[in-house]
């Protein structure tokens, strides 16, 4: 059921359901009385007219161009990781929430390069020229980066090898030892007696 | 209050610096001397009143929007929600230490005052240990430039305001679980500790710490999924998990902990991998402490972590020196953790156990390394690169899984030895219902190879479980003539740690289906005027459309909202409208106080979310940007998350008298002996 979101707090169904379940149980209900539906008191101009306060909805925007629903811009984008000290790739950031000037700067560039007939890979390749290796998302597989990207590998094969090669042993010297392993019991209780034993063992809590 | 509230941290301090001191010293002397020993647990009860003064404190000067408190001026203002005020006690450093030693004495006490009779040899040592680190976070909060009641020169006539992005309902709930998670791990290991200084390292601990390790993998699943669940419908990028290095640093101890919750159980039944089980208990706790140096030093960037400040030394120190004292006390010890008995098969439930073990400390291990990558790159190459989430998915996907595999293959096996035909007997169903679901998959055009694996393997863990409870009830039902309903409720409520485990791997299962289902996400950009439209397809095959309505704008609380209306309809039919907002937050005076935000509007049904972000506007009209994300299954993650946690609670409930629980952790010790 969808419903329209004014406040975000109070009309979606999963914030209201988690809001409330959590707040319950800490008991802070009376808070959310401070999220009253609000009115809608700076009205636009009209269709398409300006809005009242244009500064309230961010950063300026350009129209979309087909560019920036290109398949192959955005996997490039995918692989550069914006300096805006966001931790996420170009594209990620420049879609996120659209308040990064940097990412929309590099995605601009991207086209750019992409316009002058460069592959995805030159293009890769000249934003590590003028950033360096840290514009990309991931490592380039070649020198002490293989590091990065084998060892945890390495290192669980080679666990799994030893874990293997002891768990043969002790199952060899277990199997070698017949007396280790407990023979099963003669029963030689009455079926009353038995009985009585699994009523015992049902009434085990676990 | 500010004063009191600095006094109350001192005597806590003292306090726990004492009941340290005391409770070392009375559960190391020779002969015992109980008056420390009681002497430490009185100081732990104090030191947990004193710090509860502190928050009392605390939250009184956030709630009287004392601004000359900096920590008051920094994180509210005088418009920020009740709700969000409070908490606000944890949205900054200064204050979220706080929050951790106070929690962290109030677990103390409870284990202290709950812990049966029977451990109490254990209490002295383990009030040491809790005493240790809680005044090791007062000590952050009064030597490390971190202390919450520290004054501005002049008083400001509003705050900055609380980030909005922490005002989300899924953030007032998220940190604290994490936090309640990370901190209760510092009991299993503080029992841990004293079972190492006692030298008692029979099962008689992990009796005692059995409720702890359960309540702390419960807050920390719960805190990871609320948290998966905030960025999703917050930060807009549409995702829910980045391999961000606090993300990571959250999953560390989880990974440790699962690994736990399963190797115990082989200690418990069959007297081995003592010393497998006690280190990781330290490692869980370490990796808890290095979670907390990552967010707060600012040694990796991040998006989650606190302002860069000193306290990232003291963590660092602090989880050198606990490291080496921990395992050198550890090390000591070895001699006295032998196993009682011995695997007696590669086939057997022992055997893939440890296997399961190998895989969640191989994933740990990774995403550890990983994220430290860019400072080894650093240090031995001189050029810092960045570690990505294209890194960690090709790292950790075939990874986890083998693990989802081994979490189908493990219940099948029999403990001790499987014999050929119980073998094929066990995993006829679980592989062909894999098999079928694979290859109905394949028929439907699924061709992502790891979308494939991932949703064929959860069909072959479901048919374990479905076989498991299958079989379980069918003998309840021959054996007592017990309907089946009344079989299965009696069955999971009398074995509730092996179906409750059963219930836990359900909501894994659904996990990774819903993780699969991202690999079919679908999203695209449109500039749209008022009455203009735009689609998109989804991975089911049929087609949204959405016409931009119009923007509206108006003044809420503490914020000045920018919302654009869209109608939606899916081939034809109308589904309703959906909103998406900008934000610009104020304070109290009108000024901003943030960069403007964005609130996500979200559509979701079992299978999809269509997800709508508003970038902005052009030329200031309402000609608006936005952009539409088709993501396939993810309200399955947030039930898979509750399932998790229903699974948990299960596994946990009270029940069963402690000799029971004895009887069953000594099993296999008194065996051998016996023999």
């Amino acid at each position: 059921m969808m419903r329209p979101r004014n406040d975000g707090a109070t009309e979606c169904g999963r914030r209201e359901f988690f809001g409330f379940a959590a707040a319950g149980l800490l008991s802070v209900v009376p808070s959310f009385r401070r999220f009253v539906p609000v009115q809608d008191t700076l009205p636009s101009t009209g269709p398409s007219g300006r809005l009242w306060d244009p500064a309230r909805a961010g950063r300026p925007l350009d129209p979309v161009v087909a560019a920036d629903n290109d398949a192959a811009i955005q996997a490039i984008e995918k692989q550069l990781h914006c300096t805006c000290g966001c931790n996420l790739d170009v594209y990620t950031c420049r879609t996120t929430d659209f308040t990064c000037g940097v990412s929309p700067e590099m995605h601009r560039q991207v086209i750019a390069l992409a316009e002058r007939g460069m592959t995805g890979q030159q293009i890769v390749d000249q934003f590590v020229r003028e950033h360096g290796l840290t514009i990309l998302m991931a490592p380039p597989k070649r020198g002490f980066n293989l590091a990065g990207y084998f060892t945890p590998a390495i290192v669980i094969v080679l666990a799994a090898g030893v874990l293997t090669f002891v768990l043969r042993r002790w199952a060899r010297a277990a199997s070698g030892v017949p007396a280790a392993a407990p023979a099963a019991p003669t029963v030689t209780a009455a079926p009353e007696e038995l009985e009585r034993l699994r009523r015992e063992l049902d009434q085990l809590p676990t | 209050m500010t004063l009191l509230g600095t006094l109350a941290l001192w005597l806590a301090f003292l306090l726990g610096v004492w009941g340290a001191l005391a409770g070392f010293m009375g559960g190391l002397a020779t002969p015992p001397r109980p008056d420390l020993a009681r002497s430490a647990r009185h100081a732990v009860f104090a030191m947990c009143g004193a710090l509860l003064v502190a928050v009392v404190s605390l939250e009184w000067a956030l709630f009287q929007h004392d601004f000359n408190v900096e920590y008051v001026a920094a994180y509210t203002s005088r418009n920020l929600p009740i709700f969000y005020t409070w908490s606000a006690l944890y949205a900054g450093q200064k204050g979220s230490l706080l929050f951790w030693a106070t929690v962290l004495s109030v677990f103390g006490s409870l284990a202290l005052a709950l812990t049966s009779r029977r451990h109490r040899h254990l209490l002295p040592h383990v009030a040491g240990v809790v005493s240790v680190v809680a005044a090791f976070f007062i000590s952050v909060m009064l030597f490390g430039h971190a202390n919450p009641f520290q004054r501005l020169p002049y008083t400001p006539l509003d705050g900055s305001g609380l980030n909005p992005q922490l005002q989300n309902p899924g953030m007032v709930f998220h940190p604290p679980m994490l936090y309640l998670g990370y901190i209760s791990i510092t009991i299993p290991f503080a029992f841990a500790l004293a079972a190492l200084l006692s030298k008692r390292l029979d099962a008689d601990w992990l009796v005692a710490i059995r409720k702890w390790t359960l309540l702390s993998w419960l807050f920390l699943s719960i805190g990871i999924c609320l948290g998966m669940w905030w960025a999703y419908v917050e930060l807009g990028w549409g995702g829910y998990w980045a391999w961000d290095p606090v993300e990571n640093a959250s999953l560390l101890p989880w990974l440790t902990m699962t690994a736990f919750l399963h190797s115990v159980m082989i200690q418990e039944k069959r007297g081995m991998l003592k010393k497998w089980n006690l280190a990781l208990i330290i490692g869980s706790w370490l990796l808890s402490i290095f979670g907390t140096f990552i967010t707060r030093s600012g040694v990796i960037s991040s998006v989650h972590s606190f302002t860069q400040s000193s306290v990232g030394y003291f963590f660092l120190a602090f989880l050198i020196v606990a490291g080496v004292s921990s395992f050198a006390l550890y090390a000591t010890r070895l001699p006295l953790l032998e196993a009682e008995a011995r695997l007696e098969s590669m086939v057997s439930r022992e055997a893939s156990f440890l296997f399961n073990n190998l895989l969640f400390i191989g994933i740990a291990f990774s995403v550890l390394w990983g994220t430290l990558f860019p400072i080894l790159s650093e240090l031995v190459q001189g050029t810092k690169v960045t570690v990505g989430p294209p890194f960690f998915n090709q790292v950790n996907i075939p990874l986890g899984l083998a693990l989802l595999g081994l979490t189908g293959i493990g219940p099948l096996i029999a403990w001790r030895r499987a014999s050929l035909p119980n073998l094929q007997r066990q995993f006829a169903v679980p592989v062909t219902v894999g098999v079928f679901t694979g290859l109905v998959l394949l028929v439907a055009g699924i061709r992502d190879f790891y979308a494939l694996m991932a949703m064929a393997l959860g069909g072959f863990v479901m048919g374990t479980v479905v076989q498991e409870f299958a079989r379980g009830t069918g003998a309840r039902h021959r054996q007592y003539g017990e309907g089946y309903a009344l079989a299965l409720g009696r069955l999971l409520a009398r074995n509730r740690r092996r179906y409750g485990g059963y219930i836990v791997h359900t909501g894994i299962v659904i996990l990774f289906v819903a993780f699969a289902g991202m690999a079919f996400k679908t999203e695209t950009e449109a500039t749209l005027k008022p009455g203009e439209s735009a689609s998109i397809r989804s991975p089911y095959g049929w087609t949204y459309r959405l016409t931009h309505l119009g923007i509206s704008q108006y003044d809420a609380l503490n914020r000045q909202v920018t919302a654009a209306t869209l109608d939606v309809t899916r081939d034809g039919t109308p589904l309703g409208v959906l909103t998406t907002e900008k934000r610009q937050h104020v304070d109290a005076l009108g000024r901003p106080t943030f960069q403007p935000s964005t609130e996500v509007g979200i559509r979701s049904d079992l299978r999809e979310d269509l997800y709508v972000v508003l970038g902005g506007v052009v030329n200031g009209t309402e000609q608006a940007v936005f952009r539409f994300t088709i993501n396939p299954l993810v309200w399955w993650v947030w039930y898979g998350g509750m399932i998790v946690a229903l699974g948990g609670l299960i596994v946990m409930w009270p029940g069963g008298s402690p000799a029971v629980k004895r009887a069953q952790a000594g099993y296999a010790v008194r065996l051998v002996e016996e023999k």
